[in-house]
């Protein structure tokens, strides 16, 4: 569908997020305060009572993501943010809503941990929301914008997406894009309708009952919810895999980095092309469904992955298991709210290129 | 209703409300469980909001909530379903929505939950079923067991010191300016379940005047969690609960609140 951009702003990332849900048609927006997100809390708090929609502040993650549960069960159009502490309270109930199978969008703006950590920008919860975070076998979409411009198109593709296949989706920002300001183009407001869905809870007027549960007691039914969720991942990766590419035709050595490491990178390959070594990027936009084919295809002819992240080496490991041993995957990162520098990286690259090939 | 279960239609006298399904409850025999399902649903029948009306079964033994009422339900974690109960009445604010929880539920793990929904005053109504004990788990020490109550988990007998005191928060939330009716039943007696049913009516008409949260504890039993049979629970309600669970009302619409 074709949205059609109406207004350009210079905006704060956790704003323009913001805005962007409410031009998507957010009936209801449930959270808690936390650094480096509560723009979010507020920017709704200000601007719904004067537009359309419904914003409660709850007395605690726990709550927002149950408030989330309940609203999206009755067919509401909803979302919920917070950043790491607030996301881990939430785990279990995204684990229902899992489930569930209920469409909503949790938007985590991470920060530096573990434990209370540092409320400067992270990726230290890269496995936390690929890997299921919550108990149980299961998938959250993952959406990582890299400017304040994903920040609001991805409020749009994860309603979409949430709505399409009936899961949570997540953007996976940083306490760097949530602050920073950049130039932003909304969408129209309207450009997203949504319809309450036939199964949601809304009383049973004119047809058999509905209820929403994660609850199958006996083994032979458990299972066959969890195998028709398997079925929806593996379709969801089929679909929805998302990554970007730059300079990888005649690249020896690929960088990977997702969000805002990926627009470092960038800088870092320039600096690397011009003392002529090919270098190339691949930022992965969806990480879950994670882009393996291209990875797993660039191992084939390259000579090494470097992958940067702002944590202690996560998603390196989904690039390792995509190169399969085809070419060396190495890593740097930076930790505790620390942010990688080009300088760095290419300091980085220089040291893999220098060093021999091992030849079999 | 199966025909099987009577001759003729002549000879039925009495017969569950059409808003139960005709699954069979798994509850125990003589579960105070099965008769508060019951009232409920018989009030959804005759004030006619089977379609209008939304539940919020909880973890415990009520989990099951949604396989016997005949109405749209969401089933919540443990302890959150005054939180999910509040994301569905937030955004469907003209639908009747009542959460259904036990003691467990409703007093420790939700207690968060459960205060701060009736803070905000929402316009839901909660039905707290406390029977001092974890029915589901086997028979825990609940935030509600009384003074030296054996259960798996006080196998000496609940001990203050060691363990608390048993909650009252039906006394603690009836402070709550959220809270618009509070009131302590019971339904192990014909009049106690004739006075819930009344409580539940009550409930539900306050409910459409959106001044704040109803609140109804029912002081029921567990033959099984007791290690009783289904009569013995019947006398230690009255001789052991209810002195320190009296009944009545802890909060009515006055002129004042009204």
């Amino acid at each position: 569908m074709e949205i059609k951009k109406s207004e350009i702003r210079l905006m704060k990332g956790n704003e323009a997020l913001a805005e962007a849900a409410i031009r998507a048609g957010l009936d209801a927006y449930f959270g808690y305060p936390i650094t480096p997100q509560s723009e979010i809390l507020e920017y709704f708090t200000e601007q719904i009572p004067k537009r359309h929609g419904l914003v409660l502040q709850a007395e605690s993650e726990v709550a927002s993501i149950n408030m989330v549960y309940g609203a999206a069960g009755a067919g509401a159009r909803v979302m919920t943010s917070s950043s790491s502490p607030g996301i881990s309270l939430m785990q279990e109930g995204i684990s229902y809503i899992a489930a569930a199978e209920l469409p909503c969008l949790i938007v985590n703006v991470v920060r530096g941990g573990p434990g209370l950590g540092t409320i400067q920008p992270s990726q230290g919860d890269y496995f936390q929301a690929t890997k299921g975070g919550g108990h149980g076998d299961y998938r959250l979409i993952v959406l990582a914008p890299a400017s304040v411009q994903e920040m609001c198109d991805f409020v749009f593709d994860a309603f979409k997406l949430a709505e399409k296949y009936r899961n949570p989706v997540m953007i996976l920002s940083d306490g760097a894009l949530g602050q920073m300001m950049e130039k932003v183009e909304f969408p129209e407001e309207g450009s997203l309708p949504h319809q309450v869905p036939d199964w949601a809870t809304t009383g049973k007027k004119g047809r058999e009952r509905n209820f929403i549960t994660s609850l199958h007691i006996e083994p032979e039914k458990m299972e066959l919810i969890n195998l028709h969720l398997q079925e929806k991942y593996k379709e969801i990766e089929k679909n929805e895999v998302r990554y970007e590419t730059f300079a990888i035709d005649d690249a020896e050595i690929v960088l990977v980095a997702f969000g805002l490491p990926a627009r470092i990178c960038q800088k870092a390959m320039e600096l690397a092309r011009e003392k002529g070594i090919k270098t190339g990027l691949v930022r992965p936009i969806t990480l879950f469904p994670f882009p393996k084919k291209i990875l797993s295809d660039l191992s084939k002819k390259i000579d090494h992955f470097l992958v940067i992240e702002l944590n202690a080496g996560q998603m390196v490991e989904d690039v390792m298991l995509a190169a399969n041993g085809r070419c060396p995957v190495h890593f740097k990162g930076r930790m505790g709210g620390m942010i990688i520098q080009p300088e760095d990286v290419l300091e980085e690259i220089e040291k893999i290129v220098e060093q021999p090939i091992m030849q079999e | 209703m199966p025909q099987e279960f009577f001759l003729d239609e002549m000879q039925c006298v009495y017969q569950k409300p059409a808003t139960l399904t005709d699954d069979y409850m798994h509850y125990c025999p003589g579960c105070g469980h099965a008769v508060a399902h019951k009232i409920l649903m018989e009030v959804v029948e005759e004030l006619g909001i089977q379609e209008d009306i939304v539940g919020v079964a909880p973890v415990g033994c009520s989990v099951f909530a949604y396989n016997y009422m005949d109405i749209d339900m969401q089933e919540a974690a443990h302890g959150r379903a005054s939180a999910v109960a509040t994301g569905i009445k937030r955004v469907l604010p003209e639908k009747y929505v009542f959460s259904y929880q036990g003691d467990g539920d409703l007093a420790a793990i939700g207690t968060a939950e459960t205060i701060h929904t009736i803070n905000r005053g929402e316009n839901i109504l909660m039905v707290f079923i406390n029977n001092g004990i974890y029915g589901m788990t086997g028979g825990q020490m609940a935030p509600t067991s009384l003074f030296g109550q054996i259960t798996s988990t006080s196998p000496y007998g609940r001990d203050v010191e060691h363990n608390g005191y048993p909650l009252k928060i039906t006394e603690l939330i009836a402070q709550l300016p959220g809270a618009y009716y509070v009131t302590r039943q019971a339904v192990h007696t014909p009049n106690t379940v004739r006075k819930f049913k009344k409580a539940v009516k009550n409930a539900f008409e306050f409910q459409k005047l959106k001044k704040g949260t109803c609140f109804i504890e029912v002081v029921s039993n567990c033959p099984s969690g007791w290690k009783m049979t289904p009569k013995e629970t019947l006398s230690y309600i009255e001789e052991k609960m209810l002195p320190e669970y009296p009944l009545g009302d802890l909060k009515v619409p006055t002129q004042n609140n009204n």
